[in-house]
């Protein structure tokens, strides 16, 4: 049967609650008898907590509850956060602090009012008594002898440290025709979603179970890490993620508030609802990247990679979060890019600061990785006189050297760098480029190409390397009345899968997409699963699904062979029926349905009803690639970078929707080079927040971009059936370096190499003043 | 403490009579509230969403008289009389606005979360300038941030919107949806 929805720009299934203003957030839920939460937040970066007094909050008019650390810290768990790393410090973190305060932030006490103005009012009544200390925001001094020290029952702010080597480095260091190093930033980034974060807790009758609706990515996990904090069987907690507005990782994970709003639940009995404010958004969610790479590349003249040393500083904020230790340990699996890099050495330190943890921001520790290869190969590349793309080719593996072995330690699964890297190079006429850009020089003005040929590690992940399991479920229904509901224990928030997975259920079952519903995000209504980050919805997700698709048309083959009396291996599926191989005879879908429930004629050993769940569980991760080309002017009179051209051949493998895939590149490509261009996360050196709004923090507005132009490869993955690689961060993980390889090539005759990012006028202007990089 | 009790019980609720997506209203609210507040929690009209409440981001934006306004900062007690317009009140009963049409046909909405404020804000462009120029849409929107699209289907669905509303037989190009082929 050939595929009817697969493949095409099918309108998304989400939209029209979306556009009309009808679709549910968590803040847009009010339940009867609903209280409010706010949450007093340090003030200072570094303190000792000498006293609160909550008694003025607690006599306005209005508050239910004001609790504290100590009240939290005896009734409530600590917040889980994954990663078994050797020598890994774990300090304590409660949700509410408990004599200290380590970030500008931290939550301190939380109260309970009959609106949220008065719990707002409330919070701010409460009078903390500090003692202030010494803070450390630089991850270098931080562990260094003397530094202030975060967690004071361990010696020093070393969170854990880290490393392997595959190959042996120095052997190709020591026959290295040239050696090339480099330190780079990638800055700390706030993920900002649209919807800033939100919980509602209830204890509802008759069941007696604690009902949660939170903006997360994660229900599955949420349920069984908040009923653990809150001593609540698993099977009396329901986690409902209704309408979320982005996450881009920053929803992955397990907050205080949400185990804070879960206890007031419990302890007043009536339902309690927590809004983030923007500020709060900015300054306690989870921020992204914070890593300092010193890289060296050994090569021979040619251009022929020999060996890399990597060391990398990660600046992980004051405590973890629930991903916060396993991030920067994946720029190492990533560091050789699309290359052949026989030997690496990776060296890590995790070091606690002062600052809100880092954790999984789109691309999670593997946008470092491609960001310091493609910077480091250029650098190369200009220090042999190659041109970038030549030595990029010099080094890609060929097609038929896949599943191939990196000194990353990781089997990448299928891929042909080369036929990208050639598409973009015509879509883009490098030629006519370069020659551009030899006049413009002449003219005294500065235009630079940049390249990008990333490949990333997505549809996360075989279970072995992932902390809670890296399978997802899938349930499939046949409903009596001939409806299909899908249930998927991933949760998108705007990826768009309802559409999606709908057109891979109405393929595989020959019915139409209107027949077809998609749950999702809740975990009463959907099997366990895992949840949606790193780029694994519908590779993992979509392919349980697939696999209990497939377990249904098993199924009612053996109805339809024993309705047309032959056997299951003659029958096949075409659009409304079922038909036996090569005749005319047929039985419609819809008679199959009736046959397996009104069940009168059931063929032997065949039970009834139509419904099957499957658990996908991968053996491989995918690695999706692709070369992004940039072409950037710089206005000499304010040093302004231009993205005047921006070319991206993405390979994401199959393709389900093209529509969901150029939004998914499109808004990744945007948040990459907005990375190297705009955003920065500050924190000056006493600990304070200086990037605490969105007129502080530089997120890109619809001016800022030219038309991208889009292509893709297709080389379908081995790893799971429907040969998905996916497609959620490649954007983000391609474009980055591709910006700063354009602008450095721009100012290649001041003789430039390397500017750290965001690559702002002002420090461009500089480099133009003073005629070459200080 | 006392003073506090005092000025909190002497809040009383405000009260006023305007227009909200063509229907006569009265509305009590506390007066503290700003439009967004009073709109959402006292309206019942939650398509309008907070984002930042700062005036950072567009996502509260709805048209008060025509023009669009950041809800977030403006206070509920100015809206006597006035005329608003929210993203409840864009479709024209069951037919939804062009513009909510080209956005789902372009996927031009991903989370969602940030779309109402786009499409009010497209809306007054279209009805200013029925030709908008794709640099003259950018300056338009400039206000309001997307965090998942990367604007580019945004700007389309505005133009094929506007084609349509010109009474053109408009349809999304294929390299619109595709990318170049």
């Amino acid at each position: 049967m050939k595929p009817r929805f697969v493949g095409q720009p099918i309108k998304r299934k989400e939209d029209p609650r979306l556009v009309t203003g009808a679709s549910a957030y968590v803040d847009d839920i009010v339940l009867p008898g609903m209280l409010h939460m706010a949450v007093a937040r340090s003030i200072h970066a570094h303190a000792r907590i000498k006293s609160i007094d909550t008694s003025r909050a607690s006599k306005l008019p209005g508050v239910r509850a004001v609790v504290t650390g100590e009240e939290i810290a005896a009734n409530c768990g600590q917040l889980p956060a994954a990663g078994d790393i050797k020598n890994m410090k774990r300090p304590v973190h409660h949700p509410l602090a408990v004599g200290k305060v380590r970030f500008v932030g931290e939550p301190i006490a939380a109260v309970l009012a009959t609106d949220a103005y008065v719990a707002r009012d409330a919070a701010e009544l409460i009078q903390i008594d500090y003692e202030e200390l010494p803070a450390v925001t630089n991850p270098e001094k931080a562990v260094q002898q003397g530094s202030p020290i975060l967690h004071e029952e361990f010696s020093d702010n070393v969170a854990y440290s880290f490393g392997w080597e595959n190959g042996n480095t120095e052997d190709g260091f020591s026959k290295a025709d040239t050696v090339v190093k480099q330190r780079f930033i990638n800055q700390r980034l706030a993920p900002v979603s649209m919807e800033p974060r939100g919980v509602i807790a209830a204890i509802r009758m008759p069941e007696n179970e604690l009902v949660v609706w939170s903006s997360t990515q994660v229900p599955h996990l949420l349920k069984t890490q908040l009923g653990l904090m809150l001593g609540i069987p698993e099977n009396r907690m329901r986690v409902i993620a209704p309408e979320v507005g982005g996450g881009f990782g920053s929803k992955l994970n397990v907050y205080a508030e949400e185990a804070l709003v879960g206890y007031l639940a419990k302890k007043v009995g009536q339902p309690v609802k927590w809004i983030e404010s923007r500020r709060e958004n900015m300054a306690g969610t989870i921020h992204g990247r914070d890593q300092i790479n010193d890289v060296e590349l050994a090569l021979k003249k040619d251009g022929t990679i020999l060996a890399m040393k990597l060391k990398v500083i990660a600046d992980i904020g004051a405590y973890y979060q629930l991903l916060t230790a396993i991030i920067p340990t994946l720029t190492g699996l990533l560091a050789p890019g699309a290359y052949r890099v026989p030997a690496l050495k990776f060296d890590l330190v995790a070091a606690f600061t002062n600052k809100m943890a880092t954790d999984a921001y789109r691309g999670a520790g593997r946008p470092e990785a491609t960001y310091l290869i493609e910077r480091i190969i250029d650098i190369a590349a200009r220090k042999l006189g190659m041109d970038p793309v030549d030595i990029r080719r010099k080094n890609f593996p060929k097609p038929a050297e896949f599943p191939f072995q990196t000194s990353g330690g990781v089997f990448y699964d299928s891929a042909n760098y080369e036929k990208a890297l050639d598409r973009a190079l015509e879509v883009a006429d490098y030629k006519g480029l370069r020659k551009k850009q030899a006049e413009l020089r002449k003219q005294g003005k500065y235009m630079g190409i940049g390249f990008s040929s990333y490949v990333e590690i997505c549809a996360m992940g075989p279970s072995i390397a992932m902390a809670s399991g890296g399978w997802e479920s899938g349930t499939v229904r046949i409903e009596p009345t001939g409806t299909v509901t899908v249930s998927t224990g991933a949760s998108p928030h705007g990826q768009g899968q309802e559409t999606s997975f709908a057109q891979i259920a109405a393929d595989e079952l020959g019915i139409d997409m209107e027949n077809v519903t998609v749950l999702h995000g809740d975990t009463a209504r959907t099997p366990y699963g895992i949840g949606t980050f790193g780029s694994r919805a519908t590779a993992v997700g979509g392919t349980a699904m697939y696999l209990a698709l497939q377990d249904l048309k098993e199924k009612m083959k053996k109805f339809a062979a024993h309705m047309l009396e032959t056997t299951p291996g003659n029958i096949e599926f075409e659009v409304g029926k079922l038909v036996m191989t090569g005749t005319a005879r047929s039985v419609s879908f819809m008679d199959v349905v009736t046959s397996a429930y009104v069940a009168k004629k059931l063929p032997p050993g065949v039970e009834p009803g139509l419904e099957a769940t499957r658990f996908f569980e991968p053996s491989n991760f995918t690695f999706p690639f692709g070369t992004h080309i940039c072409v950037v002017e710089i206005d000499e009179e304010t040093g302004e970078p231009k993205v005047v051209k921006y070319v991206a051949v993405d390979d994401c493998g199959n393709v389900i929707n093209p529509l969901l895939v150029e939004g998914q590149v499109h808004g990744g490509i945007v948040q990459g080079i907005s990375q190297a261009l705009y955003e920065e996360v500050v924190y000056d050196e006493n600990g304070q927040l200086l990037s605490g709004t969105l007129m502080d923090y530089a997120v890109p507005r619809a001016h800022d971009f030219p038309m991208f132009e889009l292509e893709r490869t297709v080389t379908p993955s081995p790893v799971n059936p429907m040969g998905i690689k996916g497609a959620g961060e490649a954007g983000t993980i391609g474009s980055t370096p591709s910006v700063v390889n354009a602008v450095v090539d721009a100012l290649a005759p001041l003789g430039v190499t390397h500017i750290d990012m965001p690559l702002r006028p002002e420090k461009i202007w500089k480099i133009l003043k003073l005629g070459r990089a200080s | 403490m006392k003073t506090i009790k005092k000025s909190r019980t002497r809040l009383e609720k405000a009260h006023i009579s305007l227009r909200v997506n063509g229907e006569s209203v009265e509305v009590a609210f506390a007066p503290h509230k700003t439009l967004l507040e009073v709109l959402r929690e006292d309206m019942g009209l939650t398509g309008t969403k907070h984002g930042c409440e700062l005036g950072e981001c567009g996502c509260c934006a709805v048209l008060v008289d025509g023009q669009p306004v950041l809800s977030c900062l403006a206070l509920g007690l100015a809206m006597e009389g006035r005329e608003v317009t929210t993203v409840e009140g864009m479709a024209d009963g069951t037919s939804l606005h062009p513009l909510q049409q080209t956005f789902a046909e372009l996927g031009a909405a991903q989370c969602g979360y940030c779309t109402p404020g786009f499409l009010l804000t497209a809306k007054v462009l279209l009805e200013k300038d029925a030709k908008p120029s794709r640099q003259e849409i950018k300056e338009a929107l400039s206000g309001n941030i997307c965090r998942c699209t990367g604007y580019i289907k945004i700007y389309e669905a505005v133009e094929l919107a506007a084609a349509r509303m010109r009474g053109e037989q408009a349809e999304p190009a294929e390299e619109t949806i595709y990318g170049r082929q």
